[in-house]
């Protein structure tokens, strides 16, 4: 029978991995209809508006899934980690506070604007309104980042009679691993916003969508994930050399080495056993590992046994081995695309197929990311500070229970029916045209749909 | 007075603010919800009701985050006694707030044969959330006792509190739409305004006959006099709004927008007689807000950042109402 700090745990995850699902999206989506609201307002190339008008109806399906999936996550630290706030509120107050005045208000409000506005106001204070919409979802990211580096490497208090006061604001928000996974994660939510753009325009092409729109959608996706991961490999390998300074327990469990060793082998696939403290099936690459961590192939990397405790093997050795391989994909893939593209061949349907399976990747990669580094701050749900076991409520466990099980039913069948409606979308998109809701002035301009200028071949 | 002292009594205010501010505006459409018609042919009403609430919905829920969020950051302690005396009941209104906020998106998008689908779920979502709100008000008024007398009382709150919502809803509708369907939100208006006042006249009733330190407070002289305003101008509001909307839409749509206030006057004193009969109690007959506030220091330095940005809030929520004043007929989806 689980308790009620296990059930409370798989509680909260299950909101927060349910709930990430759609800032990861919107946060790069948002600046993405920006772009294609400011490529329509330079160029004045329909496909531009057309490309945005598809796009803002999934944007606004995301957001709402978003809302209502955050409002659930504002009421959990009441709920279950009662512990968390009466300890560390002198910090985690603020940041949230200031994450709701600045962010959440902001971009709800010009989401009206920016969906249902656009015959309402001029179109710069529209693209405004998008502009601002994309800068609150990040200056949400900015402040929920902040709390969450701070837990993991707290600075900038004190400790007085067992609860934390706040010291210094600038040292608590820019805390030290804050920067490196601020950056993680906004490319993060880059890479899925174009394997989600790209995959459902392939799907659209593949499906015998004749129009430029998914093409010029595919390209933009395409091209951002091309640039992007590169970026993303370099700074992940930062935040890996932050958390090996930080947090050396995390990056032990990651790379499963038990004991303390000199070239320590990079580790592709085992299977770690807590029990014997030994890794079964290893396939490693010798040296590989401290080459890649201390950038010395005989560097030294401090091994699991020499931790008084440290956070549980499996899910940090599979979860990290998940993201980066879903990254090398993401590599593969978007390369080989921007080949052709800039050959100015149409992608093979092959490779269409391909970037399909690719649309949710980024989600998979994003919460195996996260994973990573949640469960590797364990036991510990403020570094040093506070354990997860000390912040938990006493609320009866079959109440948890109860209310675990509507949440589980309630994130199951809405994740279902927003797959789903996202299929309708991009179907019902290959026969009806984009622009069908614009008032009859613009219309009128926009009665080309084939027009063959700019983007593809 | 030190700054101990002024920092709770400037949240608390924050606080009721964002709660008030909630009601009135998440009240709205919450009440638009309530009030959905589900029969077959009335999808053109619906796709009305739901356009006059549209560009609205969202940023009207963030008000329930920032008064959690208020109550959280600045009065942790009582918001954890609270929520743990709560869980249930906000579970299930979280879940209702859920569906109906998805809801919303999925009308439009799915497939038109899931379309009803989601139309019922909207209302029952609204439904849930206005139950379960009104049900931890209750819960909330008693200071958590068990008991019979407690539980009836909470669910005549939940009750009321569901009828307020569609009270303020329909005459939201009044305000924004227009024809037959303006008719038939006159009717609601009047009915659901009649069970928000036994409501509040029945939770006045027992609150004051439970707590004897809210019948001292309201009825000790001199102040009495000044206070007992209060539910004299709120009798007065409801008795006007009871004879104005027989009289319904006016010709030519005029003062389309005065049930509306007049519903908003009756929100307000309602909130102001509850805010007076526990004040500076955050949680009644248990804590007061200078025992479960945060630190001083953390206080003050949201504090700053609050004096600039709720103004700027309250501004870009004023421009977006004016963007979409007028009646939700002209209203357009993307």
């Amino acid at each position: 029978m689980l308790d009620t700090l296990d059930l409370s745990r798989i509680q909260f995850a299950a909101n927060i991995s349910f709930h990430i699902l759609f800032p990861t999206i919107n946060i790069a989506l948002g600046w993405i209809l920006f772009y294609f609201k400011l490529r329509h307002d330079i160029s004045k190339k329909p496909v531009w508006m057309r490309s945005y008008r598809f796009w803002v109806k999934i944007f606004s399906l995301t957001f709402a899934l978003g809302v209502v999936s955050g409002i659930t996550m504002s009421f959990q630290f009441g709920t279950n980690w009662p512990g968390f706030m009466e300890t560390v509120g002198n910090i985690a107050g603020p940041l949230l506070g200031y994450e709701v005045l600045t962010a959440f208000f902001l971009e709800a409000t010009f989401l009206g604007i920016m969906l249902f506005g656009i015959n309402r106001v001029s179109s710069t204070v529209h693209t405004l309104s998008t502009f601002i919409v994309a800068l609150g979802t990040t200056l949400s990211a900015f402040w929920i980042l902040a709390l969450n580096s701070w837990m993991h490497t707290p600075a900038g208090f004190e400790i007085r009679d067992g609860v934390v006061y706040a010291t210094n604001w600038w040292d608590i928000i820019f805390n030290p691993s804050f920067p490196y996974r601020l950056i993680h994660m906004l490319l993060a939510s880059g890479l899925t916003a174009a394997f989600f753009i790209s995959g459902i325009s392939a799907y659209r092409i593949r499906k015998g969508d004749p129009k430029i729109a998914p093409r010029a959608a595919l390209k933009t996706g395409v091209s951002l994930a091309a640039v992007l991961i590169p970026l993303q490999i370099y700074v992940g390998d930062l935040h890996g050399l932050d958390t090996l300074k930080n947090q050396p327990a995390k990056i032990a469990a990651i790379e499963a080495v038990w004991e303390t060793e000199k070239s320590t082998p990079l580790i592709l696939f085992a299977i770690p056993d807590e029990e014997r403290r030994t890794n079964f099936f290893d396939v490693s690459i010798p040296g590989m590992a401290s080459l890649i961590l201390t950038h010395d192939i005989k560097g030294e990397i401090k091994g699991l046994n020499e931790f008084e405790t440290h956070p549980p093997v499996k899910p940090l050795f599979f979860g990290f081995r998940i993201m980066v391989g879903l990254g090398m994909c993401m590599l593969i893939f978007s390369w080989a695309s921007m080949v052709l593209l800039i050959r100015g061949r149409p992608l093979p349907n092959l490779l269409l197929r391909g970037l399909e399976i690719m649309t949710f990747s980024g989600w998979i990669a994003t919460l195996a990311g996260w994973y990573v580094t949640e469960v590797g701050r364990q036991p510990w749900l403020v570094t040093g500070i506070l354990r997860t076991a000390d912040a938990v409520t006493s609320v009866p466990s079959n109440h948890v229970g109860i209310t675990l099980a509507a949440y589980l039913l309630t994130y199951s069948l809405l994740l279902v029916a927003y797959i789903h409606t996202l299929r309708v979308i991009a179907k019902r998109s290959i026969t009806v045209e984009e622009f069908e809701t614009l008032p009859p002035k613009f219309a009128e301009e926009y009665h080309t749909n084939l027009d063959s200028r700019g983007l593809t071949k | 007075m030190s700054e101990a002292h002024i920092l709770p009594i400037i949240f608390v205010a924050i606080m009721g603010l964002a709660i008030l501010v909630y009601s009135l505006l998440d009240g709205y459409d919450l009440g638009v919800g309530i009030l959905f018609p589900l029969s077959q042919q009335r999808e053109q009403n619906r796709d009305t009701m739901i356009a006059s609430i549209g560009p609205f919905w969202d940023a009207n829920e963030t008000w329930l985050v920032m008064a959690v969020g208020t109550i959280l950051i600045a009065f942790p302690k009582a918001h954890s006694v609270i929520l743990f005396e709560l869980y249930i009941p906000a579970t299930i209104m979280l879940l209702g707030l859920i569906m109906r906020g998805v809801a919303f998106d999925f009308r439009a998008k799915a497939a038109v044969d899931f379309k009803l689908l989601w139309d019922r779920l909207f209302k029952l979502g609204s439904i849930v959330t206005a139950l379960s709100q009104g049900y931890m008000l209750g819960k909330y008024v008693t200071g958590f006792q068990a008991g019979l007398i407690a539980e009836l009382f909470s669910l005549a709150s939940a009750l009321g509190v569901t009828a307020a919502y569609a009270c303020i809803g329909a005459t939201w509708l009044i305000m924004k739409t227009e024809g037959e369907l303006q008719k038939r939100s006159t009717y609601w208006a009047r009915v659901t305004l009649n069970i928000m006042f036994l409501g509040i006249a029945f939770v006045c009733a027992v609150n004051i006959w439970l707590n004897p330190q809210v019948f001292s407070r309201w009825f000790d002289f001199p102040l009495a006099m000044f206070v007992l305003l209060i539910p004299l101008i709120c009798l007065l509001l409801f008795i006007a709004a009871n004879y104005l909307l027989r009289y319904y839409p006016l010709d030519q749509d005029r003062l389309n927008y005065l049930p509306f206030l007049l519903v908003c006057g009756i929100f307000l004193l309602s909130f102001v007689g509850l805010a007076f009969s526990y004040f500076p109690h955050i949680i009644p007959g248990q804590m007061t807000i200078w025992q479960s506030a945060s630190d001083t220091a953390s206080l003050k330095f949201l504090l700053y950042g609050a004096v600039v940005v709720i103004p700027v809030i309250i501004a870009y929520t004023a421009f977006s109402y004016i963007i979409f004043r007028g009646k939700a007929s002209e209203l357009k989806y993307y």
